[in-house]
């Protein structure tokens, strides 16, 4: 929601969830993979137990998989889920739930997904690019087209091959990927203003996108500053205030992904928990310990541990904790 | 210096086809030490990147993902996707760019699945997906593939096609850059025949020969054109074990 008034859009992760996040909801999240995930959103999603929610994602790791495997998700848009080398054959609870036909999905590459984001950003219906037109990724429709048409959610088509209007040739096929326009816009960001205006200070990934394209967007933080403080250096700046609708200050919300400059990823707590989501039991084990047994996300950090944490905290030139035991053990 | 393992031999045969002044585009894993490994043995003005947004990456320690805060460090460029996959689409820097990918399976045209095993709606292995690598064997001048020299890896009909090699060769070609042009293993490496594009072995490790190789395909396999694979350098494995993956983390 456009917001031009200037108001303080502070708020706690709770307050956000329960606004903002609705039941049935197509959301999305920044980050990749294993760096810059809401996690601390996503534990008050699970926390205040929306279901039906409805994600599209690029390359999503450790937020959509808890996600999914809390039950919360009926459907996905995915180009990868995974954490890369902490779950090499994919996120535990995102192959569980197709292997086992529990979710709607559908296939998309990285640059397909970011380009649906680009076009709802844009506000146009859809956006070209090249690609070969006899993979199953367009081929094959996880979706069909009469299931598509009941969820308004969804575009009637996956997508579709379109003929180059400035080639007469005919050799200029290229495939069209629908506009993607989410409720919900779930980013944790390094630093944001109380009125909205946000600032990446790593790779910003397709997160501007995800949020231009967004109805909603909640942004948690690392840091809460001052609005001069940002304004007096606004190209270093991505979003403007009017965007966001509610800004969430929380340090390690990220964890146990990254957030670049602040803090690595945590290899230790990334493994126990691809184990642990290796199956419902531990996985409810999980669960009930770090989300349902704490809070908030303070309280989920003090289970993690100040030491864990200050080992975790970045060198300020190399933006991680160079050295740091990365074997998991 | 204890005895070179197949792995280690198979990141630096890869290394070894990385061209200096190349722009490496790098998956997870293996293709990131192969990079690092060319960059620092006989390819120093080649340029790391990836699909994440970070260009010409420094690497001082082995990133763990494309979206490792590793990637960002020294970088030229620290953006996001929509420029990341520009450069590989731009008809200025595309044509200078190898894809490094990796899959789960492989057919004889160098097509790839990395999708899942089974029936696609109800598979019996489901895997993460296409990731960036679709639109990379796309948009890239030139595709390397990373593969381990198993029968269930190398068939005939993929489970799934979720990125293109030599498929239909005649098929938009004009939408294309390049094609397959290595697949490498632990066994030894493969090229595609100019005419029929289907798979040949070129080159086999030692310790392995053509026949054991052929026995590890799950396709016929052109072996008459093998050659041994000359053996990597002391020097080169010295950088290997001890500067880019000390930790062991994927060796």
């Amino acid at each position: 929601m456009v917001t031009l008034k200037k108001q303080s859009k502070v708020m706690s992760a709770r307050e956000a969830v329960e606004r903002f996040v609705h039941d049935g909801d197509l959301i999305t999240f920044g980050g990749f993979t294993i760096t810059r995930n809401p996690m601390g959103l996503c534990h008050e999603i699970i926390r205040q137990k929306r279901k039906d929610l409805h994600v599209a994602v690029h390359s999503q790791g450790q937020a959509f998989d808890l996600l999914i495997g809390a039950g919360c998700v009926s459907v996905l848009e995915v180009a990868y889920g995974g954490t890369a080398r902490f779950s090499p054959g994919g996120g535990p609870c995102f192959r569980r739930a197709i292997e086992g036909g529990q979710v709607q999905f559908e296939d998309y590459t990285n640059f397909q997904m970011t380009l649906r984001f680009l076009a709802g950003a844009m506000g146009v219906p859809f956006l070209p690019l090249r690609g070969s037109t006899e993979t199953d990724v367009v081929r094959k429709w996880g979706i069909p087209p009469e299931i598509r048409k009941q969820n308004p959610k969804l575009p009637e088509k996956k997508l579709a091959t379109v003929i180059n209007p400035f080639d007469t040739s005919g050799e200029g096929n290229l495939i069209a990927v629908p506009a993607l326009q989410p409720d919900v816009a779930l980013i944790h960001a390094h630093q944001a203003d109380s009125e909205g205006t946000v600032r990446f200070k790593g790779l910003t990934f397709t997160d501007v996108e995800q949020i231009k394209a967004s109805k909603r967007v909640i942004v948690s933080c690392e840091e809460l500053v001052d609005p001069e403080t940002l304004r007096r250096d606004p190209v270093q700046n991505q979003i403007p205030f009017f965007m966001v609708d509610a800004v969430v200050p929380m340090p390690f919300g990220a964890h146990p992904t990254a957030c670049y400059g602040y803090y690595d990823y945590d290899p230790a707590h990334m493994k126990h928990y691809a184990e642990m989501a290796k199956s419902e039991e531990t996985l409810k084990t999980y669960l009930e310990t770090y989300i349902f047994g704490t809070r908030d996300h303070e309280e989920y950090l003090s289970l993690i541990g100040e030491d864990t944490l200050n080992r975790l905290r970045a060198d300020p030139d190399a933006g991680y904790a160079p050295g740091l035991d990365r074997s998991g053990e | 210096m204890s005895e070179i393992t197949p792995r280690e031999r198979m990141v630096l045969a890869a290394a070894r086809r990385i061209r200096d002044e190349e722009i490496v585009f790098c998956g997870t894993g293996i293709s990131m030490i192969a990079a690092m490994a060319a960059k620092r043995i006989h390819a120093p003005n080649s340029v790391i990147f990836f699909e994440t947004g970070a260009i010409d990456s420094r690497l001082m320690e082995l990133p763990l993902s494309v979206g490792d805060p590793r990637v960002v460090t020294g970088a030229s460029v620290g953006t996001g996707l929509v420029d990341s996959f520009a450069i590989l689409q731009n008809s200025q820097t595309g044509s200078h760019v190898v894809a490094v990918l990796g899959a789960a399976q492989i057919d004889p045209y160098g097509n790839l699945n990395s999708t899942c095993i089974g029936d696609y709606w109800r598979p019996k292995v489901r895997f993460p997906g296409s990731g960036g690598a679709s639109d990379a064997a796309v948009f890239a001048a030139r595709v390397m593939i990373f593969m381990r020299l198993e029968k269930r890896r190398f068939v005939e009909r993929l489970d799934y096609f979720s990125t293109p090699g030599w498929k239909s060769p005649k098929d938009e070609a004009a939408m294309y850059h390049g094609r397959p042009d290595v697949v490498i293993t632990d066994g030894g490496t493969f090229m595609f025949d100019n005419d029929s594009r289907r798979m040949y072995l070129a080159t086999y490790f030692p310790g392995n020969d053509p026949r054991s190789i052929e026995r590890r395909v799950g396709f016929e396999l052109d072996i008459s054109r093998a050659e041994e694979e000359p053996p990597p350098s002391d020097e080169s494995l010295n950088h290997l074990r001890n500067h880019i993956d000390p930790q062991h983390l994927i060796l």
